[in-house]
């Protein structure tokens, strides 16, 4: 259990981590979300006593990090934001020699086969880390973390660097420790987050904004969902009956997709799809889609950390810019596909049907596209 | 401590740098050994040693530039700071490895002894001795001095730099002392100063007050290697 009270580090005036605090329980999966600069790592640096608070505590299993240093990080295995890897050194000679840093008891060749074997890097033991992709030296700082078998695992930013495949090894790995050990993991991509973690605490310069899981934070961020409804028709005459039922706060079409057809986007208190229906039917109007829109944790975040005007903005902006990427995507993709074997590409969509949907990165934008290749 | 000090000696033997330090080294002190001893036929070591000492106040520097600075740059220190183990062992465990580079280096001396021994019949071990400890003490205070100064920057060149100059000064220091009126102050830099302590050594002179010297020295610039890496971790 890893307990933070009222965490503060000052650089000169400035508070990188600001009155912080927050417990994490056994075996939980802790998500530390924010933006760049945010005070992430200042944190987790912190916990595993690579710099001191300048006020606050934390507490691993009830020992303080700055008292009885030595005790607490036997504890915790820690992966900075950069592998701390001695780049002339072999992969085996390495994390052996973590293994006696770390004054390890278990029995030496079998931890570490294990170890690596998890961290998937027996191929490469005796290569030497400075000649190892990205994503290989990403996985040794995985597996120096691993070793001595410690309950607390505190990652920084798993997965930055590594292409698609690799994140979802990582991902895949980060969920099966987490039934193990007790995980804090930060990122400050918002899909990671939702697809591994139980519990996420969003933290903005230096201060917790939200935290709770990923129901309860979209509880507290917004009191009003949303239902968007395609429908071909009269569009002011549209906007007059769904105005009309009960439950409706707001209806906006601006934006004409299809032929004689709006996206009407409906802000609700409650569930009206079903009145929705019968009412348009009963008109003699076609509805082409109907979708309830829940908060991605994207959502949220731009709503935490900037004002709610600014980041109704900045999510118009971004909607319009996906749609747009998706669309070059989607030709890049087509263009590609019609060079490489078919098989290829659905391969690649079967590792990354097991991701998230939201998010801005790569392979989010390629899930999409790839749904999409597929309804057609 | 050990598995600190077994990579350190590990990275010096993988890395061009031990194998630089132990040639010069070498060269130097065999120039000396083959043309004041050998070719003059005197059986009196202690002139490889002169040969090899001032030498010295330049290469270790090489030694230890990198101990700090380079874990700093390559972001490695935050495995060592975040395992659990103490800042003493790991000062320690890197002085060690240094000093063993060292140890290394000064084997020939024991050659020449032996090769001095067999030429000249005999030859004045308590000398011999003297000058070989004496060495090690100086070695292991500029090793301390070096990996102090690596802990203080962030760049190789600079540690080695301004090691370089305080071993400079601090061997000198004695020569500045008649130049200073203050009496005081004279007698401080005639005492500080690491030539007279090490001289003592080189006439076979197995001085305990030199010996305590160069161990305090050794051992002020290791704590101060341990409260530099706190004082980076308070800041």
């Amino acid at each position: 259990m890893i307990e933070v009270q009222n965490l503060t580090k000052k650089y000169g005036q400035k508070a990188a981590v600001n009155n912080l605090s927050f417990t994490v329980n056994d075996g939980e999966i802790l998500g530390f979300l924010g933006p760049n600069g945010a005070g992430k790592s200042t944190t987790m640096n912190i916990l595993t006593g690579y710099i001191s608070s300048t006020e606050g505590k934390a507490l691993i299993n009830g020992i303080d990090i700055l008292d009885e240093p030595l005790k607490a990080k036997k504890l915790i295995g820690y992966l900075p934001e950069n592998p701390p890897l001695y780049m002339d050194m072999t992969v085996g000679d390495y994390l052996d020699f973590i293994y006696h840093l770390k004054k390890c008891k278990l029995p030496k060749k079998a931890h570490i086969e294990e170890v690596c074997k998890l961290a998937k890097i027996t191929d490469v033991y005796k290569r030497i880390i400075k000649n190892l992709s990205k994503g290989y030296k990403q996985r040794v700082g995985v597996a120096q973390a691993l070793i001595g078998n410690p309950p607390i695992l505190i990652l920084d930013e798993p997965t930055v660097g590594l292409d698609p495949k690799q994140i979802i090894e990582i991902r895949t790995l980060i969920k099966k420790l987490g039934k193990r050990h007790t995980v804090i993991l930060s990122s400050h991509i918002l899909s990671e987050i939702q697809s591994t973690c139980d519990r996420v605490i969003i933290i903005n310069n230096g201060e917790i904004a939200a935290d709770g899981n990923m129901e309860d934070l979209t509880q507290t961020v917004t009191g009003e969902k949303r239902v968007t409804a395609r429908i071909e028709g009269d569009r002011d005459e549209i906007i007059k009956v769904i105005s009309g039922i009960k439950g409706v706060e707001k209806v906006t079409a601006d934006i004409k997709r299809e032929k004689n057809a709006y996206d009407f986007e409906i802000e609700v208190t409650d569930d009206i799809r079903a009145e929705l229906v019968k009412r348009i039917a009963a008109r003699n109007w076609i509805l082409l889609g109907l979708k309830s829109d829940e908060m991605t944790l994207e959502d949220i975040f731009l709503m935490i950390t900037m004002g709610d005007q600014e980041a109704a903005a900045k999510l118009e902006k971004m909607e319009s810019k996906k749609n747009v990427d998706e669309n070059i995507k989607q030709q890049s993709l087509y263009s590609a596909s019609a060079v490489l074997e078919t098989h290829s590409v659905l391969r690649q969509y079967e590792e990354n049907k097991r991701l998230s949907k939201y998010g801005t990165n790569l392979e989010a934008s390629l899930d999409v596209t790839l749904d999409q290749e597929e309804e057609e | 401590m050990g598995a600190i000090y077994r990579r350190e000696v590990k990275a010096y033997f993988t890395s061009p740098i031990a194998y630089v330090f132990i040639t010069i080294l070498f060269y130097f002190a065999a120039q000396v050994f083959v043309m004041q001893n050998i070719v003059s036929g005197v059986a009196d070591v202690s002139a490889a040693y002169s040969g090899a000492f001032f030498i010295l106040l330049f290469i270790i520097p090489l030694l230890t530039m990198r101990l700090f600075t380079e874990e700093k740059r390559q972001k490695t220190d935050q495995c060592l700071l975040t395992a659990p183990v103490s800042l003493f062992s790991i000062v320690g465990g890197k002085f060690l490895a240094a000093c063993t580079v060292l140890l290394v280096g000064m084997s020939e001396f024991v050659v020449f002894a032996f090769i001095m021994n067999g030429l000249a019949g005999s030859l004045d071990w308590a000398v011999m001795i003297g000058n070989f400890l004496g060495f090690l003490l100086l070695g292991a205070s500029f090793i301390a001095i070096g990996e102090f100064v690596s802990a203080m920057t962030e760049n190789q060149v600079v540690a080695a730099i301004i090691a370089f100059i305080a071993n400079y000064l601090l061997f000198q220091l004695d020569n500045f002392a008649a130049s200073v009126s203050n009496e005081v102050i004279s007698v401080i830099l005639q005492n500080v100063g690491f030539y007279p302590k090490y001289n003592e050594f080189t006439a076979g002179i197995l001085s305990l007050k030199s010996v305590v010297f160069f161990l305090s020295v050794v051992f002020i610039f290791n704590f101060l290697t341990v409260r530099a890496l706190e004082r980076r971790r308070w800041n």
